[in-house]
């Protein structure tokens, strides 16, 4: 059996190479086919908006939002404020994962809590978070914190909600190995249950940093000094919609790169998850 | 085979009868299951001793409460009437004296082989420099030498199997509870590891109850079987193989284990029928 396997292995490596070859070309290729388009369509729309003489306030041209992004970043007023829905979103979204986390594991090991919590857990996250809004900035007022906490509601429920499902999921001949090596029921939940949950948990967090993205700015519009939505709000009081394109392109960007990051963290922390092992 | 045969270790089978104790002793064990459906008796009178040392197959129909036997031995469930013991303690929850290995390898993904094998150590809080050298050592027994770094997905299922075999050695305990611990792999690798099971048997000297299907792998392993009935699961007859070690699956065409091999499936089939 031994001889078998090495085999395989030694085998491996060959076809392995090729492999991961064909599949990088394949890939820069699809990347290029899209930014191909993508530059066809701004091309196209460039040239639409330019030939049917379309005002700037109604619908800005590709070229123009480009600029209103350069000049807002070159300014550094883009960049102060981004910064600060940042740190709505990375500190609200901390705050949220961890009480959904902690919540989630208090409600599997503690049935009481689960009884006593889950209708207002569910009550909570069934009130649409805008309604919420003007309440949080009457109690916490206009600065950070209103939109800090804005942003944690958002979160803690898919994190509790998939931590509750992950611990619940776990397989039970994995319980019972613990059980049977002595273990107590803080091992288990250490040695097995979070362990096994992780994939569930990363699940949740992920959409976790989107629902983030989403509350700091509806928290921003309802009322705050400082943030990406802010200046929304005041490009589009004033008819300046290559500003607020501009500022959507960089709204979407962090939310993409923070999804990156969450999948790349994900990546390394569940490299075992979905290759079979049983 | 045959010169095999002839270097059987027969010192080693005396001293075991000198030494006889009981590793594993259950008396008049009975278990009821309470499901919705109402009770559902599982365990009948169930009285086995098993000598320090010995090799004991346990053999039934499905349904037969091996699995069963297993919980209550490794203490994961408690009997409804009579007792068991390992080397005279009596069980009253999970122990220390007794690693199993489940049908499923049961390793962790996230965890190297070699943190995998420890994983008793960790839950039993003990020293684990001191055990990883003999870790290492059970590792290279089973022919997973080198695998200590690599993560259960990059091995075959036979492999992880094995890995689970150390896991349950490691803290070496009195006795090593088995329940089908070859039921997913294929025939080539089920008699493959059969072979190496022996050979772990005859090296440590391990006190072993094997829960199993096949009468072919009880009767090659085995120094007794033990054949139970369908549910309520007794004991319904006792063989003794005293055929020396160590045994190879062409010894299983012998005219003596081919006789013991009938004899067993005609008790089963009394068994199943009753």
């Amino acid at each position: 059996m031994s001889i078998v396997s090495e085999k395989s292995m030694s085998v491996e490596p060959a076809t392995g190479t090729s492999l991961t070859e064909s599949t990088f070309f394949k890939k820069s290729r699809g990347a290029l086919e899209a930014l191909g388009y993508f530059l066809a369509l701004v091309l196209v729309w460039e040239g639409a908006i330019s030939f049917f003489e379309v005002p700037g306030f109604l619908f800005p041209a590709p070229s123009a939002i480009a600029a209103a992004l350069w000049q807002g970043l070159v300014s550094g007023i883009y960049l102060y404020h981004l910064a600060v829905t940042m740190v709505e979103i990375l500190a609200g979204f901390a705050l949220g994962s961890l009480a959904g986390l902690l919540l989630g594991i208090g409600m599997v090991t503690i049935p009481v809590l689960d009884r006593v919590l889950y209708p207002y857990v569910v009550a909570i996250q069934t009130v649409p978070k805008v309604a919420i809004a003007p309440l949080m900035i009457v109690w916490f007022g206009f600065g950070i914190q209103s939109k800090i906490l804005m942003v944690a509601m958002a979160c803690m429920f898919p994190v509790l909600i998939n931590t509750v499902a992950g611990l619940r999921a776990t397989d039970s001949d994995r319980l019972a190995l613990v059980r049977a090596m002595c273990g107590t029921n803080q091992q288990v939940l250490r040695f097995v249950q979070l362990p096994s949950a992780l994939p569930y948990i990363f699940a949740g967090l992920n959409t976790a940093i989107v629902l983030a993205v989403i509350g700091a700015i509806v928290g921003e519009f309802v009322g705050a000094r400082l943030g990406i939505g802010v200046l929304i709000l005041q490009a589009n009081f004033s008819l300046d919609l290559a500003s607020v394109f501009a500022l959507l392109v960089l709204l979407s960007s962090m939310g993409i790169i923070l999804n990156l990051a969450m999948k790349a963290i994900e990546k390394r922390v569940c490299f075992w998850s979905g290759r079979s092992s049983k | 085979m045959t010169a095999a045969r002839a270097i059987a270790p027969t010192k080693d089978t005396q001293a075991k009868d000198t030494l006889a104790k009981d590793t594993l002793a259950t008396s008049n064990l009975g278990l009821v299951y309470k499901t919705n459906s109402g009770e559902v008796e599982a365990l009948r009178g169930v009285s086995i001793n098993i000598r320090d040392g010995e090799f004991v197959s346990v053999v039934g129909p499905s349904g037969c409460g091996k699995s069963s036997l297993l919980k209550l031995v490794m203490g994961l469930e408690r009997p409804t009437r009579g007792d068991i013991a390992i080397s005279g303690t009596a069980i009253k929850g999970p122990t220390k004296h007794a690693g199993c290995v489940f049908q499923a390898p049961v390793l962790l993904p996230w965890r190297t082989i070699l943190d995998n094998v420890l994983l008793p150590i960790d839950v039993m809080k003990l020293d684990r420099q001191s055990v990883t050298a003999r870790a290492m050592d059970l590792l290279k027994l089973v022919g997973l030498g080198g695998f200590e770094r690599r993560y259960p997905f990059e091995l075959s299922g036979g492999m992880q199997q094995r890995a689970s075999i150390v896991r349950a050695l490691v803290h070496d305990p009195e006795l090593l509870i088995m329940d089908e611990p070859f039921a997913a792999l294929d025939a080539l690798n089920r008699e493959a590891m059969a072979v190496e099971l022996q050979r772990i048997n005859m090296e440590s000297g391990k006190t072993i109850v094997f829960i199993t299907h096949s009468i072919s792998e009880a009767v090659f392993l085995s120094d007794r079987i033990i054949v139970m009935s369908a549910r309520p699961g007794r004991v319904v007859a006792t063989f003794d193989n005293p055929f020396p070690r160590p045994r190879s699956f062409a010894d299983l065409a012998s005219p003596e284990l081919g006789q013991l091999a009938a004899d067993i499936r005609q008790s089963l089939d009394h068994a199943s029928a009753s």
